[in-house]
Formats: C-alpha cells, structure tokens, sequence
C-alpha cells in the first residue's frame, strides 16, 4: 500500500478541543485559586486533622441516636409527602396522559425549576418562614423529593403500554377511571421503587440540613466542629454512613421483591 | 391447599400494611405539631416580593462582590472538581470492574470503596477540607473532586463491564501485554461513555457548588446564605434568579454534547 494514498484525519478540531479544554482548566485553577503548592502546603494540615478525628468517641454514638433517627424520619416524611405530590405532578407532565403540550410542558417547566433550587437554599428559606426546627426540613425534603419523583415517574409514565388505555377509551371511560384502571395499575410498582430510591437520597440530604437549622443530625456536626471536637464528629460521620448503608440495604432488598 | 395459599397471603397483605402504619406513626411521633407562627405570612409575602422584584443592581458591580463573578466562581469549582474526580476515579473504575479480574474480591473491594465514597456527603467533606486548607474556592473544589469519584468510578466501572470482548481475545491472542490491552482493546471503546457520565457528573456538580458556600466554601453560596440571614430577599431574589438561569443554560449545553458524543 502507498502511504500517500491514505489520508491523515485532520488533528485541527482535537487539538483545538484539548487546548480549550487546557485553557478552561487553567482558568477555573485561576479562579478559585487552586494550586500544587496549595495543595502541598494543604496534605499535612489534612493528615493532622485525619489524626485528631481518630479514634471515634464510642460514648457519642448513644447520645446522638435520638437525633439521627429524626434524621431518618425527616426523610421518610418528605419522601412520602413529596410523592403524594408528586402523582398529580407527573400524570400532568406526561404527554401520553394530558395530550395537550401546553399542560404537559408547563408541568416539566415546574418540575424543571424545582428541580434547580439546592435542598440545602430551600431549607435555609424555610427556616427563615418556619423557624428552626424540623418542620422547614421536611417542608424542604418534600420540594425536592418533589422534583425527583415526579421526573422519574413522567418519564416512566411514557414508557407505559397503550393497549390497556385504548381499550379503556373504547368503552367509554371517563378520564378519572381511565388513569384509575389504565395507568395507575401499570405504574404502582415502579412508583414505590422510585419512592424508595428518593428515601436513600433524603436519607443523605436529611443529614445536613441541620447546617441552616432544618434539624437532624447535621446541627450536631455543626457543633462539634465548632468546639473542635474533632473526635465526636467521626462518630456523626460513621453513623451516619452506617445509617445510610444499612437503609441503602433494605430498600435495595424491598425494590428487588417489588419490580 | 389454594384456600390455605389465599388465606396466608391475605394475613401477610394485613402483616404489611401493620408494619407500614407502625413505620408511619413512629414517623409523625416525633413531629412538632404544624404551627404557623404570626409572622410566618409576611415573612412569605416579603419572601414572594423579593423574589419577583430582584436587586438588578447587584448582577454587576465593578467595585466588589457581584452576581456574574459568584456564578463565575461557582462554575470554576464545578468545573474544576469535575477534571479532579474524572481524572482521579480512573484507577477505581479499573479496580471494581468485573471483567478485568480473575479473583472476584478484587472488584466486590473496589465497589464497596466506591460505595463508601458515595456514601460520604460531600457537604461534609467541604467542611473537613476547610477546616484544612481554609476556608475559600479550593475547599469546593477538593470537597468535589474527592466526593465525585464515588459516582463516577461506579459509572465508569460499569462502561467497562459492557465493553465488547472480541478486541481483548484478538489482542490477548496476538501476545499483546496487560497494559497494551488495556490500552487499544478497552480504552477506545469506554471513551464515549466516560465523557457522556462525566459530563452529566458536572450537571449534578454545579448544583452542588451552588450551596457550597453555605458552609464557606466558595461560589455563588456566600454572598446567598448571608443574604438570606439578613433577610435581604430582593438580593436572594436576583441570586436564585442567576443560578436557575445558569444551571438551565448548562443543563442544556451539556445535554447538546452529550447527545453529540454517544
């Protein structure tokens, strides 16, 4: 074969692709100031403070239970608040149910928009309303278990099959019974996975939120770290994550049975 | 026999439904009961008029701290802690990927490490990393870079797992050593993947950076949380306003070059 035969592709667009990819790099390390020697001078006051952390403090681990299980009731009630909401929400945000694109888009525009506020801003908004407490959590926890339910389950919603709905159409069903023996039974599964799923995320956001005083665990954090008690902050963090893996668990179990 | 079937999977229908309202009452146990305080109404209403009546004035201020730098910032941190984890969670997705070993505790160890790393709120992590290296930028973004491995190592690790076998087989056939498989069988046919997850990755990232500054680590969320706890709602107003925009405006820029590149 002659080699002048075979044509090079063009490296114009990689290169130029890594070198703004470089340049967008060096800009951000710019911005936020993030060095080699930052981070160099950074290790050891990172390892001092891994060296203060350990051990944890056993006794803690009793004193925050009752905190960490609000902690996960929080959770539960907004996951559970946030799909009740959830199912008018994404029945109007599906385009096989509402037909019309001027309902079905102006839902995902709502859930679009609840979607892009952070848990943590909503909470800080609440407890500005409400007062700490748990109550701007939960309120918190419902938005944005809100918007995760109800994006999963439109999109689910489209993927149902039509058989079932045209043959409720054919004899006549209004459109309440049609979504009651049409849709419902086809999504009734899958809506509890999902509302489990949005549990195993709440469990997490749940966690922090005590950081604008919303409640839970995450105010004890705020606290030792505060007073430097470094040791009783491993505890939190250890329970926490032993909390957030044992229900990661269960539901994982529960979702297996279920779909 | 089908009688005695019914009759046990009714008794464990009522068994569940037991369970779930003890769940339930346990749940609400704990709850203050709802009250709306005298002030909460105002509070919304002023909430609502800030909201509607944004402080424009505050999206470009020369002399200090503005709206458009806040998002800038708050972009570099997302973007920067996206390279970071990208580039870090490599090693992870090669160790916990199922088809490149022999021994099966190799990849069920990598999984559980990843699992771990997930499980880490990375909320908290920025507070380690302040409590390290200061308050600032750099804490967002370590806090990000270290949290995100987490997800996209699994990710990645699974786009491993699917790859096809046939260039690893020709390759191993032709005497090929373990890095040059790894190399011309695995890595041409993960990248496609690896840049779609690692681009929906910053999506999740940016929201993230957005409320990092909550705890003083930088961005858009400093200026944000102070606004709030000065009741200062026409200037929460224009911040919400700007993050919406920005985080729809990238949402839908990656969204063009995710579908470009899969």
């Amino acid at each position: 074969m002659n080699e002048n035969t075979i044509k090079k592709p063009s490296k114009v667009k990689s290169t130029l692709t890594t070198l703004l990819l470089f340049l967008l790099i060096w800009g951000s390390a710019y911005k936020t100031d993030s060095t080699f020697e930052e981070l160099f001078t950074g290790i050891p006051e990172i390892i001092s403070l891994l060296r203060e952390m350990i051990p944890p403090d056993w006794a803690y681990f009793s004193y925050i239970t009752p905190e960490v299980l609000i902690t996960i009731q929080m959770a539960l009630l907004g996951a559970t608040f946030g799909a009740i909401l959830a199912i008018p929400l994404s029945l109007l945000a599906s385009s096989n149910i509402f037909v019309s694109p001027w309902i079905y888009q102006t839902a995902r525009f709502i859930l679009n928009f609840l979607r892009t506020i952070p848990d943590l801003l909503l909470a800080a908004i609440f407890v500005a309303i409400f007062g700490l407490g748990l109550i701007p959590g939960v309120l918190a926890l419902t938005i944005f278990s809100l918007g995760i339910i109800a994006k999963l389950m439109y999109e689910f919603i489209e993927t149902i099959d039509p058989g079932p709905l045209e043959a409720m159409t054919a004899v006549g069903a209004n459109k309440i019974q049609w979504i009651a023996f049409g849709v419902i039974p086809q999504i009734a599964a899958q809506f509890a996975a999902y509302f489990l799923y949005t549990f195993e995320i709440n469990i997490r956001a749940a966690a922090i939120l005590g950081l604008v005083g919303a409640g839970g665990i995450g105010l004890y954090l705020d606290e030792t770290l505060n007073f430097l008690e470094y040791q009783k902050t491993t505890s939190i963090i250890l329970y926490t994550l032993v909390v957030i893996m044992v229900i990661d668990y269960i539901t994982k179990k529960i979702r297996e049975k279920l779909l | 026999m089908s009688l005695h079937k019914q009759q046990n999977k009714k008794w464990r229908k009522w068994i569940y439904i037991a369970i779930i309202a003890a769940i339930y009452i346990w749940a609400f146990s704990q709850m203050p009961a709802f009250e709306i305080q005298a002030m909460a109404g105002e509070i919304s209403r002023s909430i609502l008029n800030g909201l509607f009546n944004p402080d424009w004035d505050f999206v470009y201020d020369p002399g200090g701290e503005d709206l458009l730098r806040g998002l800038l910032d708050t972009l570099a941190i997302a973007f920067l802690g996206t390279i970071v984890s990208a580039v870090l969670c490599i090693p992870f997705a090669f160790w916990a990927a199922r088809n490149l070993h022999r021994y099966k505790f190799i990849p069920e160890s990598g999984t559980f490490i990843l699992s771990v790393i997930r499980t880490f709120p990375e909320i908290v992590m920025a507070i380690l990393f302040i409590k390290a290296v200061g308050p600032g930028a750099f804490a967002g973004v370590l806090a990000l870079g270290i949290h995100s491995i987490g997800m996209l190592g699994k990710l990645y690790s699974e786009a491993i797992e699917t790859i096809d076998d046939g260039p690893i087989e020709a390759l191993t056939a032709s005497g090929a050593n373990r890095l040059q498989i790894l190399w011309f069988a695995v890595v041409p046919q993960v990248i496609p993947a690896f840049l779609s997850y690692t681009l929906y990755r910053f999506e999740i990232n940016l929201r993230s950076a957005t409320i990092l500054g909550i705890i003083g680590a930088g961005g858009i969320g400093t200026p944000l949380i102070f606004a709030i706890t000065s009741r200062d709602w026409d200037r929460v107003g224009i911040i919400l306003l700007g993050i919406i925009v920005m985080v729809m405006v990238l949402d839908f820029l990656s969204g063009l070059l995710r579908k470009r590149i899969v």
